[in-house]
């Protein structure tokens, strides 16, 4: 029995203290410091934060690509969107609190992933690719083009951040509490007083409190992804995903089914962009180039698209890695195409792909023992 | 907008939209015989056409093409053409034995061919970025000064030929824009013939229509998907070397935008469509070239991609919308 089924087979109470205990561990990751995992030279909380958000990004995304299967090459244009509505709103046009400006930014992108969608969805397979890339694309250029979205030098920003739960003496913002941080000497390992971190301030130094807020909302986006999946409306999108013509027969609304899909995976990418744009104190365009989006449709497929796990592997590699290895700084690029044509070629499923996949791959694997001799033969395709 | 530009200008405009259009449309024939054929994107042609750049721009500084005039200037660039189509099938090749040989056979899923072309982009693009260290490794950085340093910066061919213009009433026309043209329309018509006619043309038709048939009528499914990407790789080495005629400059991402948008032409005329592909890159070279014109140039790749967008709804499948199965002769 292999580490996985025996995980599976433990009693429920146990599999749920253990999730808890997970919980509490993603929690405390960056108060632990430990040796090798924690970035040097880059701040090991703002590197979290940012992997909580290619978290949020490839959960959104795999609803699209992976439940769906709607390439989607632009989705850094919903990103965009998102962090723009809430520096629009907060800062630049006008002065929002940053709670007032989430929902906002979210709704605005939900609107424009139905706008898009609605005629861009009648458009098959690879056409639908270039669309959304081209959509993702003018996104981006209007933002660098229009002077009331802060041409090239983009948008400064002074009161994006989240409120924080704290008393203010002299401008100093003192938290409820503080938490000490661990410290690492030849093995022993010591609680580190002077290096605290203030709950729950959100300041420009310290950015693990942005860490929590993000990691509490991919908590809950998870949860949300769970109930959705296995709801009436995740059985349609994997039906329309397999075979459009026969959901359709049987009395699925594609069309529908294919636009929500658009929509709830702006409603989580604009989502991702208001928080991203809660923490950064200038937004300019140069944040949401094709590259991201690449990244992002790289992250879903690495992990496994239409698994939630196997995308949050993938999203932690693409986001974490290169951070992790920043004194190969010149390298990254390409270790990380090497790194994708390895994986494609050698594990096209993903990293952790979803259980239908390995089932379909086992009784594929049965079908061929028992068509003997079929092996070696010239596949049909090509 | 600016009107009283566009159409004292008009023709000029479009004349160089058109040369632009043409070299969209040789990059764009990369894209659309791959997809013809497997159906898939291959997202690192882009990166073949920045190889024959450089391959282009090596020769020109290796046989000092900028001092060279007349018959040595002209023997010069048909070195550097031969170099520029050389090297842009090569890559090609060595991009489908080792992004995508293994995934066809095994007739993985499409998102997986893309994901796998992406990462060989990334490579590729990235060796060209980092060639001073990589020469340096071999201790040959010194030795190649010339043609690694700058790695990351762009890289010039400074003026070789001093564009002669000519007028007819009015209008100035760049000779160059003429050349790009014109080698353009020939070579696609080369190519549109060869694809119709040839032996080896009617194989990848057949394996584009039914590739297990063909497989049975005795067409060699792999030698048809390299002769695939040999195709596909020659004309972007003859786009490279008409794109450093007219442009004069490279640099080791030059591919990308430029991939995107001749994907963009292939789509908007209908992918998998030789013909289309002529016709879209044109179409859009025009648009786009017009449109930077009529609104300012900051706005010419939102052009290009908010035309792309409009067709893709009214005309789903492309202008010429047919694939390349579908070409009889």
């Amino acid at each position: 029995m292999n580490p996985m089924t025996r995980l599976k087979a433990l009693p429920k109470p146990v599999k749920i203290v253990l999730w808890i205990l997970l919980a509490i561990f993603a929690y405390a990751l960056p108060l632990l410091e430990l040796p090798f995992i924690t970035t040097e030279g880059v701040d090991f909380g703002g590197v979290l934060f940012v992997v909580t958000l290619y978290c949020l990004i490839a959960l959104g995304l795999n609803v699209v690509v992976g439940y769906a299967g709607l390439l989607d090459l632009g989705y850094v244009g919903f990103y965009a969107i998102g962090a723009y509505t809430a520096a629009i709103l907060t800062s630049f046009h006008a002065s929002w609190p940053m709670l007032l400006s989430v929902p906002a930014a979210v709704i605005a992108t939900t609107i424009a992933g139905v706008l898009l969608g609605a005629p861009t969805l009648r458009v098959r397979g690879d056409y639908l690719a270039i669309v959304t890339l081209g959509f993702g694309e003018i996104i981006r250029l209007t933002a660098t083009n229009l002077e009331w979205l802060g041409e090239r030098k983009g948008i400064v920003q002074t009161d994006q951040r989240p409120p924080s739960i704290a008393t203010e003496e002299n401008g100093i913002k003192e938290g409820v509490f503080e938490i000490p941080h661990l410290l690492w000497e030849n093995g022993t390992v010591l609680v580190d007083t002077q290096n605290t971190t203030q709950f729950l301030v959100f300041g420009s130094v310290d950015q693990i409190p942005y860490y929590w807020m993000g990691l509490s909302v991919v908590l809950v986006v998870l949860l949300a992804d769970r109930l959705i999946k296995s709801s009436r409306v995740g059985r349609a999108w994997e039906a329309t995903r397999e075979d459009e013509d026969a959901a359709e027969l049987m009395g699925v609304p594609t069309f529908k089914f294919k636009l929500l899909a658009f929509a709830t995976g702006a409603f989580i990418g604009g989502l991702a962009g208001a928080l991203f744009a809660s923490r950064q104190s200038l937004i300019n365009p140069d944040s949401f180039l094709l590259l991201f989006s690449i990244m992002f449709l790289a992250a879903v497929v690495v992990g496994g698209q239409g698994n939630r796990w196997g995308v949050l592997v993938g999203a932690f590699l693409v986001a974490y890695l290169p951070e992790r290895f920043r004194g190969f700084e010149d390298f990254r690029v390409l270790a990380f195409g090497i790194a994708l044509v390895v994986l494609a070629n050698f594990r096209p499923e993903g990293l952790l792909p979803p259980k239908r996949t390995v089932r379909a791959k086992q009784l594929e694997h049965e079908l061929d023992e028992l068509e003997e001799g079929s092996e070696g033969e010239e596949p049909a395709r090509v | 907008m600016n009107f009283d530009f566009f159409f004292s200008n008009l023709p000029e405009l479009t004349i160089t939209g058109l040369a632009f259009g043409a070299i969209y449309a040789l990059i764009a024939l990369g894209y659309t015989m791959v997809y013809g054929v497997l159906q898939l994107i291959n997202f690192a042609h882009s990166e073949v056409f920045m190889y024959g750049t450089f391959a282009t721009l090596w020769v020109v500084m290796a046989l000092n093409g900028v001092e060279a005039d007349g018959i040595k200037l002209i023997a010069i660039l048909i070195a550097a053409l031969i170099a520029s189509m050389a090297m842009s099938a090569a890559i090609a090749l060595v991009l489908e034995r080792v992004a995508y040989r293994r995934l066809i056979k095994r007739n993985a899923p499409r998102l997986i061919a893309l994901i796998s072309a992406i990462g060989a982009s990334f490579v590729l693009a990235e060796i060209m970025g980092l060639r001073d260290k990589i020469a340096g490794w071999f201790g040959l950085d010194d030795d190649l000064d010339d043609y690694v340093s700058g790695a990351r910066i762009n890289n010039s061919m400074a003026t070789v030929i001093d564009a002669p213009r000519f007028s007819i009433g009015d209008v100035s026309i760049s000779v160059i824009d003429i050349i790009v043209i014109l080698s353009a329309i020939v070579m696609m018509v080369a190519l549109d013939q060869f694809v119709r006619r040839s032996r080896l043309g009617k194989g990848i038709r057949a394996t584009a229509q039914d590739p297990e048939t063909a497989a049975l009528m005795g067409v060699n499914p792999t030698r048809t998907v390299q002769m695939t990407f040999l195709i596909g790789g020659l004309m972007a080495g003859v786009a490279a070397f008409l794109y450093m005629l007219k442009i004069e400059t490279t640099k080791f991402d030059v591919g990308f935008l430029l991939g995107v948008k001749a994907f963009t032409a292939a789509v908007l005329g209908g992918i998998g469509n030789l013909r289309g592909a002529l016709l879209g890159g044109l179409v859009l070279g025009v648009a786009e070239n017009w449109g930077s014109a009529l609104i300012g140039s900051e706005w010419r790749d939102v052009v290009a991609f908010v035309l792309l967008v409009a067709i893709l709804l009214f005309r789903p499948t492309g202008l010429l919308g047919e694939s390349l199965g579908k070409a009889r002769v």
